[in-house]
This record gives structure tokens, sequence and C-alpha cells, in this order.
């Protein structure tokens, strides 16, 4: 048993992990004839429970309850495997990455998110403001006007072979790539350190 | 009202007949595999989304596209032999129309992807994994799909 809690405490490499999420497409689909997507879920809370006067909230949500479990299970799995299997070194960054980021003020590098930004201390400063409140603002109105994400996109997508979520998944990535290597700099600068 | 019925369409995967209670434990077990995964696997951390945009590692590249080519082989064996969903329904994959705000939208999407090195998904896998912070760029994506919501028929679509 203990062998086998180390060995799922390793990090998993690609060829792993990127099967198993592919899967999440038939076992969906054969378990109840779902598609793969998880932003509508952000939907999902709205009509539920803000869903004012607008048309786009008003449909039945209660049917589309799989949704919000499904995503309930990813917090409670990110939990489990976080308290039972945790990688016990410190994460393995490329070098150029890291070199990148400690120009930009970012130097801890031992958890899975920098705990230079990700801490409660930084909700009400500069900082906060760009990586909790706009950063997860364009997350939300983006997929949802694109209507999907990586999941519905990127994978459900481009699996069944539909020309639209290639194109969005290429707009991702030019915003993505935009983003990281040419606007974050000056936004750094500005929020400070 | 016609309005309302090309919305009601665009919510793609509505429940099958008789599936309550019980028998949505296992989305909620599913989910719970998910997470693990992407906890393990790191898909969940910043660094990586970093790495990936800066071209530093295959990592990301190497699981995004394994997945769509075990999704691909996937369907095709459910369409070759004609696989039904475990309830013997014909299974349905909803079309996806091509709209501007795959470009738009999309490209909106990218940007908010590398400040929060999250997508939707693993930004709950985040939550769970203990950076509770990140509950409150959940609340501000949540806000950001309601004003997508309030003001989408007077965007470029």
């Amino acid at each position: 048993m203990k062998h086998f809690i180390d060995w799922l405490s390793q990090p998993w490499p690609w060829y792993v992990a990127g099967p198993l999420i592919g899967l999440i497409v038939p076992a969906l689909l054969i378990l109840g004839n779902k598609s793969f997507g998880i932003s509508s879920s952000l939907r999902h809370v709205c009509a539920m429970c803000i869903p004012a006067n607008i048309p786009f909230f008003h449909y039945n949500w209660r049917k589309e309850t799989w949704n919000l479990l499904f995503v309930l299970g990813i917090l409670l799995g990110g939990f489990v495997a976080t308290t039972f299997f945790s990688n016990p070194e410190e994460m393995n960054i490329a070098p150029q990455t890291q070199a990148k980021l400690a120009e930009l003020g970012i130097t801890d590098f031992s958890g899975l998110m920098p705990r230079d930004i990700f801490t409660w201390e930084q909700l009400f400063t500069a900082k906060g403001l760009l990586f909790f409140i706009i950063g997860g603002f364009l997350v939300g109105f983006g997929t949802r006007y694109a209507g999907g994400c990586t999941s519905g996109h990127a994978i459900m997508g481009i699996s069944s072979l539909q020309w639209p979520s290639l194109v969005a998944t290429i707009f991702f990535m030019i915003g993505g790539f935009l983003m990281t290597q040419v606007l974050l700099e000056p936004l750094m600068r500005l929020v400070g350190p | 009202m016609i309005k309302k019925y090309t919305y009601l369409k665009e919510v793609p995967n509505s429940l099958e007949n008789g599936e309550t209670g019980l028998a949505l434990v296992k989305y909620l077990i599913l989910g719970i595999l998910f997470g693990i995964v992407f906890v393990k696997a790191e898909v969940i951390s910043w660094f990586r989304i970093q790495e990936m945009f800066r071209l530093d590692s295959f990592h990301m590249y190497g699981i995004i596209g394994s997945a769509i080519v075990t999704g691909i082989i996937s369907i095709q064996l459910i369409k070759r032999f004609n696989i039904k969903s475990i309830s013997g329904a014909e299974i349905i994959i909803p079309k996806k129309e091509f709209r501007k705000g795959q470009i738009i939208g999309g490209f909106l999407f990218g940007l908010g992807w590398a400040i929060t090195g999250a997508c939707p998904g693993p930004l709950f896998a985040q939550i769970g994994s203990g950076f509770t912070v990140v509950i409150v760029t959940l609340l501000s994506a949540i806000a950001g799909t309601w004003v997508y919501g309030r003001f989408s028929d007077k965007l470029p679509n």
C-alpha cells in the first residue's frame, strides 16, 4: 500500500494524464449522453442564483445539475489529491521560465501556485485586482462568449472534429501567448512587487 | 420568444430522463477522479501554464494533445460500433456553430487563462488544493459570465 501511495504521489507524466483526461469524453457520453464541458457550470450558477430578467439565464438549470456535481467533484478531487497523494518534492519548473518570472518578482517556486501572488493578503492590492478580479472576469466572460473553454472546445470540440472549436482553441492560445510574452511584464510593473 | 428558444438550444447537456438522486452521483465521482488527475499532472499549476505560453516545456502540449487524440479515437469507436449510452440511447454530440464569439471571446479567455493560470476546470481544483483565494477568481468568473449574458445581444456574434 505504501508503495502504491508513493507511486501516486509522484507527479504524473503527460502521457499518463493526457489520455486519462481524454477518456472523460467517452465516459460522459456513455454514462449519460453528456458533452464534456466545464465553463457552462458558471452559466448554470448564474441561472440558479442571479438570473435577473436575462433570457440567457432562463432555462431549466435543474436539468444541468450533473454539471454542477461534476465541478464540485473536481474541487473535492483537488482536495483528495493534495491531502493524500501530494508530491513531497518541489515542482520541477523549466529554468528559463523561472528566470523570466524572477525578473517579474516571482521567486517562490515551491508550490503549484506562486505564493507571491495567490494568497488572501493580496486580495485588496493591485496584484489581487489583476490576478483574481480581472483574470477571473476574463475567464468567465471570454469562455461564455466563445461558447466553451479548454474542455468544451479544445478537447470535446476538436475530438468530435468540429472546426469552430479549432478556431476557438487557436484564439485561446493567441490570447495566452500575447498576455504571457508581451502584456504580463508591463502589467506586473504597474501592480508593483 | 424566438430568442429564448435559440438560447435554450444552446444549453447542450440536459439530463437524460430519469436521472435523479443517486444516478447523479456518478458525475460527482467522475469529477473527483478528474480533479485528482488535474492535480497530479500539475495541470492546475500557474507555473505549468506559464511554461506552456513561454514554450519552455512540452508538458501541457503533451497533455492537451494526447487528450485530444484519445477523444478522437473514442468518438470514432463510438460511431463505428454504434455504441449506445448505458440507458440505451443513441449518443448525441451537439454541433458547434461558428460565431464571431469564438474569435473575440476565445482571445479574451486566452488573456485570462495566462493571468489566472487556470481554465474553469482547474479553478475548482485549485480551490480544493488549498488555494482558497481562488474562490474570488471563481466569483469574478461567474460575474464575467453574467455580464456576458446581460449584454450578449449587443455584442457582435
